[in-house]
């Protein structure tokens, strides 16, 4: 009976921390980017080597205990003390060699993670309670363009990510795509990252950084490089004009009332920098970093109580009436 | 026995954290608008519902640092300074020209002041304006506080707010320049 529960709880045990194997969503033994593959052999190839020794380790224990201390006292081998010692010399060359072998291999998987060619894409990537502000900066300065939690990138390219922290340390981590790297006030950090296959991955700030830490996710969007273009090209517009009166009625709200100061929209006079940029937050797949889906709906709750829906952000609660709130995220959803 | 129960209290009461108010209801906000100003615009009255929240913006931890964070994201550094002054007056020397209640420089940031001092009403919640000029006190306070906002990350070009008063700092200050600006303090 106590066996029985016994071997139930053992298995509950081992099943628990697989569940967390399952799924290609957020993994990082799911990798799809060239640097979190090769960290990838790197951690199966120092599980494997580090299992067959513990296991060594474990069978000359063992045997050791098993060996009858008695017998052996009472009429010591001749070369005994000898084989012993070339024993121990062989377990010591075997570490030093297991060991400089993975410092090798560890060197060489590190290096992957950092070698960029002139050419590549640069996405700055700011980190901020709690979300993620991008600016693609391309050769061409008329290039540039602000967004925001959601980073597209053409697929098989190098991508090399500028990462800084504005406000406390935050740390950049897509776990299929690459490892972490900390975005550090002051400092800027680099990170190339690089995928084979297109698909959406999610990411996470991976370092405390306050009370929404939790909340603070990100989407990276591998796609082919027509498609990258197209979006990048859509992107650099400014805003589409509203086309309908609830639509402008929107925009005029948005431009009386405070959300101007903190948020751009490109082609009207709102230029604030505090929040993220919305001249397409309608395209965009989530808000508030991967609160909601992004629908007409969400917005407007969204706008009707940031601090409800995720509470301490930056966001202030800005009473609207109900044409108001209405007219706003009719505006806003319309900004594809 | 006793004082391993006064200990266990004691220790109890270091759980204790400063209440955070992240989401003023707009009815609260709506009241908390309804400052009561002398006619000359200086000096004059929070509402009831200030005290009967306790002070929110004078007494909490939480809204000071907010407020600094406002002071730099409004762009009050562009004319402040860090409190030294620039075209706009200073607020480390303890002067100020419209008095140094909280109402008045409330006031002076929802409504702007004639000469020079852009309104911020339109720009930020009724919130933000008192955590901020909760925050512009702290800088020129005549004497320190319990409550202080958090430290800088940049490098600090002036004393600590709420921590060494800033009345050390105090000059003789200048005089009122337009005959519309309040009294010396
Ligand atoms: C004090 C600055 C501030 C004001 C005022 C403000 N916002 Fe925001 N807004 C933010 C910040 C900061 C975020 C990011 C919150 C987060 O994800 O943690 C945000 C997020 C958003 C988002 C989600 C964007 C995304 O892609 O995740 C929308 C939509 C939005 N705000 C609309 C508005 C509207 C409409 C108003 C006016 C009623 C407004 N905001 C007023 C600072 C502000
Ligand atoms: C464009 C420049 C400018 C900006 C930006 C600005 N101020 Fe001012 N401010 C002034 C000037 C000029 C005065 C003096 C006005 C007068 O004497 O009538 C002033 C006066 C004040 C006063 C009254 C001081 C006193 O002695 O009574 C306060 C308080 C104040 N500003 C706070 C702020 C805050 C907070 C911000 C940021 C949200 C800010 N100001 C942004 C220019 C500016
Ligand atoms: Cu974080």
């Amino acid at each position: 009976m106590i066996r029985a529960a016994s071997k139930a709880g053992l298995s509950a045990m081992l099943v628990v921390p697989l569940t967390g194997c399952g799924g290609n969503w957020q993994s990082a033994l799911d990798v799809y980017g060239s640097a979190a593959i090769s960290l990838k052999h790197l951690i199966i190839l120092i599980v494997a080597v580090c299992s067959v020794v513990w296991m060594l380790v474990m069978i000359a224990l063992i045997a050791a205990l098993w060996r009858n201390r008695d017998a052996r006292s009472s009429s010591p081998e001749p070369g005994r003390e000898r084989r012993m010692t070339m024993a121990v010399i062989g377990a010591v060359v075997a570490t030093v060699l297991i060991i400089s072998t993975f410092t090798v291999m560890s060197f060489i998987a590190t290096r992957a993670l950092t070698v960029a060619s002139q050419d590549d894409l640069t996405v700055r990537v700011r980190g901020l309670q709690w979300w993620w502000g991008l600016e693609y900066v391309g050769p061409d300065p008329s290039h540039r363009f602000e967004t925001a939690n959601e980073i597209h990138i053409p697929v098989g390219r190098n991508v090399r990510l500028q990462l800084e922290g504005l406000d406390v340390i935050h740390s950049f981590w897509v776990p299929s795509l690459a490892g972490k790297q900390d975005l550090v006030p002051g400092r800027p950090n680099e990170l190339t990252i690089r995928v084979e296959r297109a698909g959406v991955y999610r990411g996470q700030c991976a370092e405390f950084c306050g009370m929404q830490h939790a909340h603070m996710a990100l989407l990276v969007i591998a796609e082919p490089q027509e498609d990258f273009d197209k979006w990048a090209t859509a992107q650099r517009q400014v805003a589409t004009p509203p086309t309908d009166e609830e639509a402008a009625a929107g925009l005029r709200t948005f431009l009386t009332k405070p959300c101007a100061a903190c948020h751009t929209v490109r082609g009207t006079a709102a230029a604030g920098t505090t929040g993220p940029d919305l001249t397409h937050v309608g395209s965009r797949r989530t808000i508030a970093s991967g609160m909601f889906e992004t629908t007409r709906g969400s917005l407007a709750a969204w706008i009707a109580d940031p601090q409800t829906i995720k509470p301490g952000n930056n966001m202030p609660l800005v009473p609207l009436t109900p044409d108001e709130l209405r007219a706003v995220s009719a505006y806003l959803a319309s900004l594809k | 026995m006793a004082g391993v129960l006064i200990g266990l209290a004691a220790a109890l009461a270091g759980c204790q954290r400063e209440e955070r108010q992240l989401r003023l209801d707009p009815p609260v906000a709506d009241a908390l608008d309804k400052i009561a100003l002398m006619p000359n615009r200086i000096g004059g009255a929070p509402p009831e519902v200030y005290f009967k929240l306790g002070k929110p913006y004078e007494a909490n931890a939480y809204n000071l640092s907010q407020g600094k964070r406002l002071y730099t994201w409004f762009g009050c550094k562009s004319c402040h300074g860090d409190g030294q002054g620039g075209s706009g007056p200073a607020f480390l020397d303890g002067w100020w020209y419209y008095g140094p209640e909280l109402v008045s420089i409330f006031a002076s940031i929802r409504d702007g002041r004639p000469h020079g001092m852009p309104m911020f009403g339109d720009k930020m919640t009724t919130d933000q304006i008192w955590q901020l000029a909760g925050y512009v006190q702290t800088i020129g306070s005549y004497e320190g506080q319990t409550a202080a906002p958090s430290r800088n990350d940049e490098k600090q070009a002036r004393p600590a707010e709420n921590r060494a008063p800033a009345k050390l700092l105090f000059d003789e200050g200048p005089s009122p320049v337009h005959l519309d600006q309040g009294p010396t303090p």
